[in-house]
């Protein structure tokens, strides 16, 4: 499995003297097999980051490397293999009219890959559900359901890297709870590297191994995520939102 | 309790479909007083839909019930001229998201004031006064700015507040909040609730709180409503949300991830026929 490592990334928008940052410095590195967080605000360039390692933005300066290969060299084959990424919002991410086996079959065909109906088998079993459902199309499937088929899209190429974002925010707690345990599920059996999205702080203590605070499009601070019992953290934005988020969570 | 605000006595909401009628709710029943009920489920659950039988807002839907008693109106037989006298005037609705339920040309401030223009007799300067005032009470700085403001030029906590102000304008006696913090941040929803919270308890406002948070509902109610599959499942109080009773409510409060919750598998909700079982519980 490979690590990840982010210099640098900023994005400008405009030239001149109205060119504007929107992101303007970020840096961080993931070890591998490591789960790492980034939380923050909406608007504080947590999906831009993720957005920008998968090069669905281009307009990006710096250097992102993963397994000590810079994102931009990798030709697209290569870097689809290495990273894939999941969306927030399965009620949309899915093809309506498109049914489980095309959706799993396409990456397949266009990476040439050998053992088709084996692998497209193996995937959805992998995300826990029946052989039978690859002939059925997205409104015949619940929210829970629907995240699972994006997520065995998102594994049927093998990558090493999985980006996340917000990969249960659209769905109840009892079936958050599934797909949550999913994900853990499939790092302790295959080793992936996470780089997870979420405003949820609790589901970013059960996931990730360290978290980024996000705020404006700035790291505010890297955190363990033993920082968040106690709220150890130093920087006062990042304590005013564990505050928050410890307030909310609290009264048991 | 003497003074009921709401009286619902098995109320049932079904909708006609393939081969009879498909029923969303099922044999509700509670009352509420000056206070703060939650109603809680998973999507689906038919939560929404009370919310919105009260206000009769469903108009290809057949509601039934033995009482639907608000004050001393019986809603079910009111016809809908008179409805309209009671919708937004003495009953109203928080709804979801501010970006999608403010209408986005028209400046939020006319919005506001549109509240009460429509209840009430006066001259739009008063209505402006009083929507001005309004917005202060909901803790917006610089209300004649924000007045003049179009949607888009709001943020999301400040559109709910803005939301939250056309709602109470009309001082009304009923609030039902369907999801009213689920498109904000942590950070903003706990001012956004604070605020709300404050009115409430202020003016003797009742309020039904629809969420599918269970943080939420335990922090801000005083009683709670389970829902699952059209019915309701189990009442309890707020702060003993922890002793609850059906594996439902269990289910849900295990399925919870929590900060310094550790590392152990998530317990999954493992739903069963008979819950659908047609069960009564008296709120």
């Amino acid at each position: 499995m490979k690590s990840v490592d982010i210099r640098n990334l900023s994005i400008t928008l405009g030239h001149g003297a109205k060119a504007v940052k929107i992101l303007p410095d970020v840096s961080f590195s993931v070890a591998k097999g490591e789960c790492f967080g980034l939380v923050g605000e909406s608007g504080s360039g947590k999906s831009t980051i993720l957005r920008c390692m998968s090069l669905l933005l281009t307009q990006w300066d710096g250097k992102i490397t993963i397994g000590g290969k810079d994102v931009r060299q990798m030709p697209l084959i290569e870097r689809c293999r290495t990273l894939q990424m999941v969306f927030q919002d399965p009620y949309g991410s899915l093809h309506p009219r498109q049914s489980v086996r095309t959706v799993l079959h396409e990456p397949l065909r266009i990476h040439g890959m050998d053992n088709r109906q084996e692998r497209m088998e193996r995937a959805i079993t992998e995300v826990g559900l029946p052989v039978d459902f690859l002939d059925r199309y997205p409104h015949q499937l619940s929210g829970g359901q629907r995240q699972r088929v994006a997520i065995a899209r998102a594994l049927i190429l093998e990558p090493s890297v999985l980006l996340l974002d917000e990969p249960t925010s659209a769905l109840d707690v009892s079936v958050q709870a599934e797909i949550l345990n999913l994900l853990s599920d499939l790092r302790a059996k295959r080793g992936f590297t996470y780089i997870m999205v979420s405003h949820d702080l609790a589901v970013v203590d059960y996931m990730c191994d360290r978290f980024a605070v996000m705020q404006a499009g700035e790291i505010v601070e890297i955190l363990d995520r033993e920082a968040l019992d106690g709220n150890k953290a130093t920087k006062p934005y990042a304590r005013q939102l564990i505050e928050a988020s410890l307030e909310y969570d609290s009264a048991v | 309790m003497s003074d009921t605000i709401l009286d619902v006595k098995k109320l049932c909401v079904s909708y006609r479909g393939e081969g009879g009628y498909n029923h969303a709710v099922r044999n509700v029943s509670f009352t509420l007083g000056r206070e703060k009920l939650g109603i809680v489920g998973e999507s689906g659950s038919g939560k929404s839909t009370v919310g919105r039988a009260l206000l009769r807002l469903l108009p290809t839907a057949e509601i039934t019930a033995d009482t639907l008693r608000f004050e001393e109106l019986d809603v079910l037989k009111l016809r809908e001229k008179e409805m309209l006298k009671v919708r937004g005037r003495r009953m109203s609705m928080i709804l979801q998201d501010p970006k999608f339920s403010l209408n986005p040309i028209r400046r939020v401030g006319e919005q506001v004031s549109e509240a009460y223009l429509t209840h009430f007799k006066c001259t739009k300067a008063e209505a402006r006064a009083k929507a001005i005032s309004m917005l202060e009470a909901v803790q917006i700085r610089d209300c004649e700015r924000v007045y003049d403001l179009y949607p888009h030029e709001v943020s999301g906590g400040m559109g709910q507040r803005i939301m939250i102000a056309m709602m109470l304008l009309t001082d009304p006696d009923l609030v039902i909040a369907d999801e009213p913090t689920s498109a904000l941040d942590v950070t903003v929803r706990l001012q956004v609730l604070n605020i709300l919270d404050k009115l409430v308890s202020d003016r003797g406002i009742g309020l039904i709180m629809i969420s599918h948070d269970l943080n939420l509902v335990r922090n801000f109610c005083d009683r709670v409503l389970i829902m699952y599959a059209g019915q309701v499942v189990e009442s309890l109080k707020a702060s003993e949300l922890h002793l609850a009773q059906h594996p439902y409510t269990q289910g849900l409060l295990a399925a919870q991830p929590r900060i310094g919750g550790g590392r152990g598998r998530l317990s999954v909700l493992n739903r069963r026929p008979e819950w659908k079982e047609p069960i009564e519980v008296q709120a």
